[in-house]
């Protein structure tokens, strides 16, 4: 199976020398062509700087201090922006998390779908719009027509978030970034969503990188997952295995103390502060190390 | 992350040092401007070389020292009636200071207590209150000046009154905006439901919120109440015969403008420096304060 | 005999919506005859998703906000009906948790005035330095350290944002608290903490709870009832432990298959989503 996406070692730091706070600490994942792999974290983990890393996103005051990010054999970090920049939304897709703020509020929803067509496929205002339409009945949009004369605020929140989904896999891309993308919808909703994020991607062959905190969805969607803490990673591989039998005791803990609707209240765990102290020592220890390489 | 660290409490590094390196270059050249203007209004009969109304028609309309012809008795030179310009001057910043601060406060007061009134009771209280605000905010400033001056007689008391009467509109749309903005927020619900009562609820949880808009409009309107004062004493309504005061200045200054360009000129630069001054402070205070509440 | 603390009867809230210019103001109804019974010293879960009218339903138990119709009655007193000042005294056994603690809590006032402001309406402060030793009381309750008293509530994450938000709700003693989504948007391991931290002190105090929340597993680990809620109506409700091992309404069962528990489950991605199995894994006590 081929590899679409390879990150060795990636190094990123946010802020310039003694103020510098290291976000991501030598993280290595992959992802296969058509693979699902979930990357769990809490808040502060680094998950999204890592898919804002892939994608070309860091915040303008980040370094990537070292590794690489390898996507379809290329280096992106080493890739001149021009180019970087027409891989994103052609070759790597992005779901957002909040469909709020990530539609242009004065631009009808037909008009940003066929811009993104237009640029990235070269095709003609009609033809575009065309081939929009067919995206919404894609995803499940009645009345698509109808839909793209509106603006983003006509629609429900749950329309707009399967707009962005018919965006992102608009263009065929070997590689979807999925930044939360049910985190602030219902669960109802959710599971809905997460069928169709299923069902389209097998339609258009597309690896999945769905970045997460919930481990229910990543037990339902993610054939294989990659745990996160303190931007290094714990543990990863084959969904099934990781939960059933977790071998960190991050991962353990992190099991425990999520509330199961099937389980009685008094199984719930805490997760030890002691623990959580343990893994931050180490990370710092990992930092004075390589502060005193670079040296 | 650092919500399981139950007992860690990371001192906070001293706030005040903290809000004052927020406010930042603004901060520092605007109370450094204004804190001059209110110095020299405080010293002036300690520091000012003549008495601003003392006549000297031998050495009138003598250039400032530095040029030739001039006199270092008279620093800045001489007006018309051989009035030192420089006392004139620092005389005449007394004028803008009393203005400035009695004005600003009380149309401040005014407009703050409609404000909240408005903002908090809502209904019919509010309508009424707005349309009086947008009925107020159609008269022309200058004229209702005109006429406060023919009703009040002319004199520092009739500017003080045009001002206010004018401006207290500009606090109360601001802060009963601002008020219904803090009344959606949970905290004034949670003070509902500790029982405060409405008066309460403004006073304690409100009010505190509303100290860095406030501040930062009442260092605006400063520099606007100075300004007015100039145009009033301009066109002759402000206080009466000898008083110093720019406006008056750049009115006699305007008639000589070719054989003594000083008189008018230098009221002009204490005018323009004193209104950057307030305006430069009203940004700075506002950076200070702000961020706490943002975060 | 239950001793039922909180009563209500028809509950009902609507409000009306705009009025076009020929068109009179149609009520738009949010919570639509509701009918709830809380014995005392126990926890009854709210569940629904969003605009299930659960957020103004837990609103109208603590009297933010006054009921269309329909009676709550709190200890036998009806109260739906009073006005401010006579619901005043009343308050002091009422109390709310509020989801977003970033915007519960005064952010210009120190943790230690917000603390102690209830005390403070209610005349049962004894001067500054009682005030100080209530709040640091108060921050020890929730497990805070009390040099908290003087911080501002940006200088605290959101777990402890939360548990300050728990200790005001405790500062009058009340009988009766409504929790509204305050584990939301929290971390699992911080959830879990606020969870178990909650769970003990209803038990320790006797609290009379109201938990609201869209997540029903969390529902599970502080509730003995459950009320499910959809469009403002109860749909279902019932002892916590018989309605997740055997939901009778559709829009219950809708609701609970939903739930993706982390087990790997092949088949629960397959459409259509209205699958009509309830859990069953797992002991149902």
């Amino acid at each position: 199976m081929t590899t679409i996406l390879a990150i060795r070692d990636l190094h990123v730091a946010i802020g310039h020398h003694a103020d510098a706070t290291n976000v991501l600490r030598g993280a290595s994942l992959e992802v296969g062509a058509g693979e699902v792999r979930g990357l769990v974290g809490e808040s502060g983990a680094g998950k999204s700087m890592l898919g804002r890393a892939v994608l070309g996103l860091l915040p303008a005051n980040a370094i990537v201090a070292a590794g690489s990010i390898h996507f379809e054999g290329r280096d992106l970090v080493a890739m001149p922006e021009s180019e970087r920049r027409n891989l994103l939304g052609r070759r790597i897709a992005l779901i957002p998390q909040d469909p709020m703020t990530s539609l242009n509020p004065v631009k009808r929803v037909g008009a940003q779908i066929s811009n993104l067509l237009r640029r990235h496929l070269g095709l003609s205002k009609r033809d575009a719009l065309g081939r929009a339409a067919e995206l919404l009945v894609e995803v499940a949009i009645r009345e698509p027509r109808r839909v793209l004369e509106l603006y983003p605020h006509e629609i429900s929140g749950g329309m707009r978030q399967r707009v962005l989904i018919a965006m992102a896999f608009a263009c065929d891309p070997s590689l979807v970034i999925a930044d939360e993308p049910t985190t602030a919808l219902d669960v109802t909703v959710q599971r809905q969503v997460l069928q169709l994020v299923e069902r389209l991607r097998q339609r258009h062959g597309a690896a999945i990188l769905f970045v997460t905190h919930d481990l229910g969805v990543v037990a339902k969607i993610c054939r294989t997952m990659t745990v996160l803490h303190a931007g290094r990673v714990l543990e990863e591989g084959e969904t099934v295995d990781v939960l059933a039998k977790p071998r960190h005791p991050y991962t353990r803990a992190l099991l425990a103390a999520t509330p199961r609707a099937d389980r009685p209240a008094e199984a719930l765990r805490p997760v030890p502060p002691a623990l959580i102290e343990g893994l931050w020592a180490e990370a710092r220890r990992l930092d004075g190390q390589l502060a005193m390489a670079a040296s | 992350m650092a919500d399981l660290a139950l007992n860690r409490s990371v001192a906070p590094p001293s706030r005040w040092v903290a809000g004052l390196k927020r406010g930042g270059a603004r901060l520092w050249i605007g109370a450094a401007l204004v804190g001059v203007l209110v110095l020299v209004a405080l010293l002036a009969p300690w520091i000012a070389p003549h008495d601003p109304i003392e006549q000297d028609l031998m050495s009138a309309q003598l250039p400032p020292a530095w040029i030739n012809g001039g006199d270092p008795a008279y620093l800045l030179g001489t007006d018309s009636l051989g009035r030192c310009v420089l006392s004139r001057l620092i005389y005449s910043a007394r004028t803008a200071v009393v203005v400035a601060l009695i004005a600003a406060s009380l149309a401040a007061a005014i407009g703050i207590a409609l404000g909240l009134v408005a903002g908090s009771f809502g209904g019919w209280v509010d309508q009424l209150t707005s349309r009086l605000i947008d009925v107020w905010m159609a008269f022309p400033p200058v004229l209702l000046s005109i006429v406060l001056a023919a009703v009040i007689g002319a004199g520092l008391t009739s500017v003080i009154a045009a001002i206010v009467v004018v401006d207290w509109t500009r606090f109360a749309r601001v802060v009963r905006a601002e008020t219904m903005v803090q009344l959606q927020r949970d905290y004034a619900a949670a003070a509902r439901v500790i029982g405060l009562s409405r008066g309460g609820i403004l006073r304690l949880e409100i009010l505190p919120n509303l100290v860095p808009l406030v501040v930062t409009l009442l260092a605006v309107e400063m520099g606007i109440a100075i300004l007015v004062e100039v145009i009033l004493s301009f066109v002759g309504i402000s206080v009466a015969g000898d008083t110093a005061t720019w406006g008056g200045m750049i009115a006699e200054g305007r008639q000589i403008v070719y054989q003594a360009p000083w008189i008018m000129a230098l009221p002009i630069l204490c005018i323009i420096s004193s209104v950057i001054g307030f305006n430069l402070l009203g940004d700075g205070l506002r950076l200070v304060l702000d961020p706490v509440q943002r975060r | 005999m239950t001793d039922i603390l909180l009563r209500t009867g028809s509950l009902s809230f609507a409000y009306p919506e705009r009025a076009g210019l020929f068109r009179r103001a149609s009520m738009h109804e949010v919570v639509k005859r509701v009918d709830l019974a809380v014995p005392r010293g126990s926890v009854l879960g709210l569940v629904g998703e969003s605009g299930s009218g659960k957020t103004t339903l837990g609103r109208l138990l603590v009297r933010l906000l006054k009921p269309t119709s329909g009676g709550i009655q709190f200890d036998g007193v009806e109260i739906g009906g009073l006005d401010e000042a006579e619901m005043r005294p009343l308050r002091a056994r009422i109390q709310m948790i509020f989801q977003d603690p970033q915007s519960s809590l005064n952010p210009r006032l120190r943790l230690g005035t917000t603390l102690t402001r209830p005390l403070q309406v209610y005349g049962r402060l004894k001067g500054r330095r009682d005030r100080r030793d209530r709040a640091a009381a108060l921050l020890d309750v929730v497990g805070l350290p009390a040099d908290f008293v003087d911080r501002y509530p940006h200088e605290l994450s959101g777990g402890q944002r939360q548990r300050a938000g728990i200790a005001r709700a405790l500062a009058l003693e009340p009988d009766f608290i409504v929790a509204d989504e305050i584990v939301s948007g929290l971390d699992v391991s911080t959830q879990a903490h606020i969870l178990l931290l909650l769970k003990d002190l209803q038990k320790r105090l006797g609290l009379t709870m109201v938990f609201i929340s869209h997540d029903l597993s969390v529902i599970r680990v502080l509730c003995n009832d459950v009320a499910i809620l959809q469009h403002g109506e109860v749909v279902e409700t019932g002892p916590v432990a018989r309605i997740f091992a055997s939901p009778q309404h559709p829009y219950s069962r809708e609701l609970l298959a939903a739930i993706p528990l982390p087990d790997v489950e092949p088949g629960w991605l397959d459409e259509p989503s209205a699958s009509a199995i309830p859990h069953q894994q797992g002991s149902a006590a």
